[in-house]
């Protein structure tokens, strides 16, 4: 299987604080890698160095390095306009932006400049079936994206994703708030999503993890303790750190 | 010895609600004061004739005039320069001693005694630049008296734009021009237009710093290098000299009604604006 990520001895840095230690892991495409740990665990900081959102927090600096087919996107040379266009994030509080779920959905896509009004409708029709929200928005697409309950609104925000046509979408514990409906909702679509797109799902509930990703990658403490195919680390995990967190032990 | 809470609660509900109907009281009696004095004065003919023999006869339709044009050349001028700055203060620069001297002086600006101002545009726009005693030197000292205040309040509106819609933006492939246009500005306008509408309101009223640098002429300005005189410098002038009480007052009461017209229409737009949005 061809691999979507490359990341070699990859940290970040907060200032002095090294949030993520030194992780070398490949991530195959059209997959869902599940990332499992403890809050504070670097699960977030990882995610987050793949479209370079860690940018955004002054006095952050990451070394090694991290090759989506190929290119090095840590580099400083790297469009990171770009780079976001093909890697999509959800994040774990469902954020509709105050317009409209039409608007919301294709905000991205008019931001790069694509304003056909037959083409705009068919991304919007084609990414909310995929996020499976578009029975139950359809017929009132002009009403503001705040207005949804917070599973719709999470399922929005995955639609606005989607609608970009990115290559990868990360996911960052985009259930932690929704009801067991909702995330069974987003489960599904994810996982007919893999076909197209190389997904990351960071999760606080190992279940999910154990639901819905083909491998899955534990953190803790900054490091990347074990990686592997998910029913090998949820039965015959090799670290104990691993087999205590997932049984409960801690976290 | 325990107080019932039931009890310091009621003290509590009536010293606030006392201070608030004091504060109404205050301002009804103001208002209604002018009012009573002024009314009787205003006519259309009132606003709509020049003043004769220095004000004592005649209406205030020159003052008229001034009052228009010395604020809207001020707001022209200084809310674009303003809210430019406070997008590049808030969006694209971080938090270091120089913004943080930047911010410290514009607060200091924003609370400097405006006839202060009015020297400075004396000293600067009307010898210096050799404006003279103009509409132009009068609405840029006013610009610079307002410009902190459209500064401060537009920063305080776009840093109450809440940071997940800049990261959601972001994500999505926005740059950060296009947040600031598609997500920062459209969110924060409320609170801008509000600062704008205090700065329109303070630039109307304003008298000291008027004075000094767009004169006290009587005339109907034909340009913007014309000397004129605003509404508050002719209720200065009239009070001050004991040339027309009554039409001092009539001048005043005209002052208020522009002043809340002003700010009802300000109220009016915001609302049409959130309603639209949401």
């Amino acid at each position: 299987m061809s691999s979507k990520f490359d990341i070699h001895d990859l940290s970040i840095y907060f200032r002095n604080d090294k949030a993520l230690k030194n992780v070398t892991m490949d991530i195959p495409a059209n997959n869902i890698l599940g990332i499992i740990g403890p809050s504070g665990s670097g699960k977030t900081t990882f995610l987050r160095a793949l479209n370079r959102m860690n940018d955004l927090e002054p006095g952050s600096r990451s070394e090694g390095q991290v090759f989506m087919d190929g290119n090095d996107i840590t580099s400083s040379e790297i469009d990171v306009v770009a780079l976001r266009k093909k890697v999509g994030m959800v994040f774990a509080m469902p954020v509709p932006l105050p317009m409209s779920i039409f608007e919301n959905v294709i905000y991205g896509v008019r931001l790069s400049g694509i304003n056909d009004k037959s083409r705009l409708d068919e991304l919007v029709e084609k990414s909310l079936v995929s996020a499976y929200l578009w029975n139950e928005v359809k017929d009132r697409l002009d009403m503001s994206g705040m207005r949804l309950s917070g599973g719709q609104q999470q399922r929005l925000c995955l639609a606005r994703v989607l609608a970009m046509e990115p290559e990868v979408i990360l996911l960052d514990e985009p259930c932690s708030g929704l009801d067991p409906i909702s995330t069974s909702k987003i489960e599904d679509a994810l996982t007919i999503l893999k076909n197209n797109y190389t997904i990351i799902l960071v999760t606080n509930n190992t279940k999910q993890a154990a639901r819905v990703a083909d491998n899955t990658a534990f953190f803790l403490m900054g490091e990347l303790i074990e990686v592997g195919q998910t029913p090998q680390i949820f039965t015959h995990p090799v670290k104990t750190e691993t087999s205590d967190y997932i049984t409960g032990r801690f976290g | 010895m325990r107080i019932h809470p039931r009890f310091t609660q009621r003290i509590a509900v009536t010293i606030l609600s006392a201070a608030t109907l004091l504060t109404l009281l205050i301002l009804i009696f103001i208002i209604g004061f002018i009012f009573k004095k002024g009314l009787p004065v205003l006519s259309l003919n009132f606003l709509t004739s020049s003043p004769q023999d220095m004000g004592k006869a005649g209406g205030i339709f020159p003052t008229l005039i001034g009052s228009i044009v010395l604020p809207l050349l001020a707001i022209i001028i200084a809310t674009p320069l303003g809210i430019c700055t406070s997008v590049y203060l808030c969006e694209y620069t971080k938090e270091t001693l120089g913004t943080k001297i930047i911010r410290f002086g514009t607060d200091c600006l924003a609370g400097i005694p405006s006839i202060i101002f009015g020297l400075f545009g004396y000293i600067f726009f009307v010898i210096t630049l050799g404006f003279g005693w103009s509409i132009l030197s009068g609405g840029l000292t006013l610009a610079v008296m307002i410009l902190p205040t459209i500064i401060r309040t537009s920063e305080e509106a776009i840093r109450s734009v809440p940071k997940s819609y800049r990261e959601v933006s972001f994500s999505l492939g926005a740059t950060r021009w296009q947040t600031v246009k598609k997500v920062i500005l459209p969110n924060a306008l409320p609170g801008i237009v509000t600062g704008v509408m205090l700065s329109i309101g303070r630039s109307i009223s304003e008298t000291a710093a008027v004075i000094f640098t767009a004169g006290s002429s009587l005339r109907i300005p034909t340009s913007i290098m014309d000397s004129t005189r605003t509404m508050a410098v002719h209720f200065y002038i009239l009070a001050r000299e004991g040339i027309s009480a009554e039409n001092a007052y009539g001048t005043a009461a005209t002052l208020v009604i522009a002043v809340l017209i002003v700010n009802l229409s300000a109220y009016w737009i915001m609302n049409r604006f959130i309603a639209k949005r949401s």
